[in-house]
């Protein structure tokens, strides 16, 4: 664990619990954690999901992702490799994404 | 950590509108947690996979006894469609109209489109050998994200490991 991550508060399954910790800094280094080195295609989810989910007050789902950002399913799973739900909220800083869809 | 990644494996079997529903929804919800998928379509479930009837998947209100009126937002509270209403021409058709209404306002997309992105996400799609000769069906009847049409043995060989739920 590096500072910064010590530094703020994750609830038991490893997502921030006060949405207003994150920084773009943290959200590197929790996808660092996960094994995934944030690019540009990256940052455009997090922030659309950032922008969602502070605005709705949950974690957008999947295919919200999809349609709100026409990146393809396909590319949302390679980005964020073996399950993107809980990878993509986690790396915001957004709470469990709660939508079955 | 186990280092196998978690399997789970969906067969199937039923062509109504709202036993379509469960593998799609548990399978997505699979995929977004990492967990490796596989669909097995057998006997009616093949409708599911098949271009013709993919998008004509129907729920019938006869024998149903779930279907109330109260799913309409009417306050009927356990007052059912009676099976005799249910028997005239077009109930299955308003039903079925109603229940796509009632998906598509949950935001969830239709069976066509759920199997591109199952398919998209990585799940493998498979017909059964058996069900799909009984039933006459060629490789070109299935919607393109089908992989193959495999015995039941193959199956079994495929889902080594995996959970099996049976719908």
């Amino acid at each position: 664990m590096t500072a910064l991550l010590e530094s703020v508060a994750f609830n038991e399954e490893g997502f921030l619990l006060n949405p207003n910790d994150w920084t773009p800094e943290l959200a590197q280094e929790i996808a660092a954690q996960e094994g995934i080195e944030l690019t540009d295609k990256h940052w455009e989810i997090i922030n659309f999901c950032r922008e969602k989910g502070l605005e709705t007050g949950a974690a957008p789902t999947l295919r919200q992702i999809t349609k709100g950002t026409g990146i393809s399913t396909k590319e949302l799973f390679a980005l964020f490799p073996k399950g993107p739900a809980k990878k993509v909220a986690k790396i915001a800083g957004l709470g469990k994404p709660e939508g079955c869809v | 950590m186990s280092e196998e990644n978690r399997k789970i494996a969906f067969i199937c079997s039923k062509g109504d509108l709202d036993m379509a529903y469960p593998a799609l929804i548990m399978g997505w919800a699979a995929l977004g947690n990492g967990i490796d998928v596989t669909i097995f379509f057998t006997f009616w479930g093949l409708d599911l996979i098949t271009k013709k009837r993919v998008d004509k998947l129907e729920i019938a209100p006869v024998a149903n006894t779930s279907f109330k009126f109260s799913l309409m937002g009417l306050p009927t509270g356990n007052l059912g469609i009676p099976n005799i209403m249910g028997i005239l021409p077009g109930m299955t058709a308003f039903a079925s109209w109603f229940m796509k209404k009632k998906i598509e306002e949950m935001d969830v997309p239709p069976v066509r489109e759920y199997l591109e992105m199952l398919h998209d996400a990585g799940a493998k799609l498979y017909g059964c050998k058996m069900t799909v000769d009984m039933f006459g069906l060629k490789e070109e009847d299935f919607l393109p994200v089908v992989d193959g049409v495999v015995t039941a043995g193959d199956f079994m060989d495929m889902t080594e490991g995996a959970q099996i739920v049976f719908i």
